[in-house]
């Protein structure tokens, strides 16, 4: 297996298309990383006008996924790329789908942050959505940087990461049935701090996908075949 | 990367998430792509159900080695598609298997070249036979100079495969049939054969080398003097043919490769670099100067 390049095509134009999608891949990684930082920190500081700015701010997300998706159909039908071209063209329509989806999970967040924002008062659930926000941004930095670097290894690093947030995702659930069981008063504004969770676990979900693609891209060996 | 503790809130800005840039990656070393090191063929060069076999097959013309110690397995009703470079030997290779070179001057071949385990480079062996086993498909649609009924029935004739006239107009009816003609020219079966489309006139010399019952047939570019069209009629018909024959086929349109052939060996300079499953070949090849040859990297 040659080192993974999008170079020294004998047509340069192509070099220029395949790095235009990476970059613009990269970007759009950028951009729903900060999304989902924005919705979590919009939870944890009841800041309505941050969640706001988040849920306009999905638009710009699903432009970009449409954007670049025009751009790999016009590659294949214009380059028909092989091997390790094709791989990564193909990687690219499928890891924007995974970002959008996590742009959508951000904009969910969003909406319950004003709705949390709204009921008033820090409350319990806070912490969970701290800790599992925390390692799911970590995991999708992660990700990211594994596919600015080609990083297999990295990828399947970041793959473990996934079960941790699993497992805190369950210890989760457990602790806020515990809370509505204690105060029923609190049943509404808990099922808004369950579905950031749940929304957060499913980014997570997303982000793992996203790794198994890079290792798809680089090695050729599609692990979900395990 | 944005640090994020994990024991408190994500103390990050609004727009701190770091611009990450697509790192270009390292370009495969030279060495990697150094040919001269190239030993053994990688992938999966043999069969157990080997129609054709060659074995440390080396083919000079005068003092120049025009292929270098090739081992390979062609299996029975298998579409091998062979791929690479011009010069790179893959039509002296097909024109190995039915002895073709032989009319070269100064043309030496060494080694193995096998069918069902005879050997085809045998003194007793009779070449005018073997081409009737072995029948090629050229480049350019050469028909003879006579109807397209002769043309067909030609080859029938000098083997003697047909007793009688009516033997020799189903001969000439089922080649041309199974060379998706027949429709095309039932009705006009004594013109010339060279008043046919090019892509017609192919599938005619298709029909002609069929005519025979070989085993094995060659082509060598059938396609590249061919619009579209008349190469998806002959793409399709190389998949159909393939149930009843075994197809080596050499082309310089890797999509052509991708698309009829079951596997694919890559040639260069003289070399068989790599033979694997064409799925594997346009996915995930193992080779990293078939990756570069067909991606559209070389030089």
């Amino acid at each position: 297996m040659a080192k993974m390049s999008f170079e020294n095509h004998i047509m340069k134009q192509f070099d220029d298309e395949l790095e235009e999608i990476r970059t613009r891949l990269m970007e759009m990684g950028g951009k729903v990383e900060q999304q989902v930082q924005n919705a979590v920190r919009a939870v944890s500081d009841a800041d309505s006008q941050l969640a706001e700015e988040v849920i306009v701010e999905e638009q710009l997300v699903d432009e970009m996924e449409v954007d670049i998706d025009e751009a790999c159909i016009l590659i294949i039908a214009r380059r028909q790329p092989a091997a390790s071209d094709l791989r990564l063209v193909m990687m690219v329509t499928k890891a924007i789908n995974d970002l959008e989806r996590i742009g959508d999970e951000a904009k969910k967040i969003a909406n319950h942050a004003i709705l949390l924002a709204e009921e008033g008062g820090l409350s319990k659930g806070y912490p969970e959505i701290r800790h599992i926000g925390a390692s799911v941004s970590k995991m999708l930095a992660n990700a990211l940087d594994a596919f600015a670097r080609f990083d297999a290894d990295a990828a399947m690093r970041t793959i473990e990461e996934d079960k941790q947030i699993d497992l805190d995702y369950k210890t989760a659930l457990r602790e806020l049935v515990t809370y509505m069981m204690e105060d029923p008063r609190s049943i509404s504004r808990v099922i808004n701090v369950l579905w950031v969770v749940r929304s957060l676990e499913r980014i997570g979900d997303h982000t793992k996908n996203l790794c198994e693609q890079i290792i798809y891209v680089v090695k050729g060996k599609d692990i979900r075949r395990r | 990367m944005s640090s994020v503790d994990t024991a408190k809130a994500p103390k990050v800005a609004k727009n701190a998430s770091k611009k990450r840039k697509a790192v270009a990656p390292k370009m495969a070393s030279r060495q990697n792509l150094d040919v001269d090191d190239h030993k053994v063929t990688v992938g999966q060069s043999f069969s157990d159900s080997a129609k054709m076999t060659m074995r440390d097959v080396n083919v000079f013309y005068g003092d120049k080695q025009a292929i270098y110690d090739v081992n390979i397995d062609i299996a029975k009703n298998e579409v091998m598609a062979m791929i690479g470079p011009s010069g790179c030997g893959k039509s002296t290779f097909l024109r190995t298997l039915n002895r073709m070179n032989d009319t070269v001057e100064g043309c030496r071949v060494e080694g193995d070249i096998l069918m069902d385990g005879e050997n085809l480079y045998a003194p007793k062996l009779d070449v005018v036979e073997l081409r009737a086993r072995v029948g090629m498909v050229f480049q350019k649609p050469n028909p003879f100079p006579k109807s397209i009924y002769d043309n067909v029935a030609y080859g029938p004739k000098i083997h003697g495969l047909a007793d009688t006239r009516v033997d020799l107009d189903e001969i000439v009816e089922n080649s041309l049939r199974k060379a998706s003609l027949w429709e095309e020219v039932k009705e006009r079966l004594h013109q010339p054969g060279t008043g046919l489309s090019g892509g017609q006139q192919q599938r005619l010399c298709i029909a002609r080398a069929i005519a025979v019952s070989p085993e094995v047939i060659l082509m060598d570019e059938p396609c590249s003097a061919l619009d579209p069209i008349a190469t998806a009629k002959i793409e399709e018909l190389i998949e159909e043919l393939s149930q009843n024959f075994t197809i080596a086929i050499v082309t310089h349109s890797m999509q052509q490769a991708a698309r009829v052939s079951h596997r694919t060996a890559y040639f260069h300079l003289g070399k068989l670099i790599e033979v694997n499953p064409t799925e594997q070949v346009f996915t995930m090849p193992e080779h990293p100067l078939t990756e570069a040859y067909i991606t559209g990297r070389f030089g």
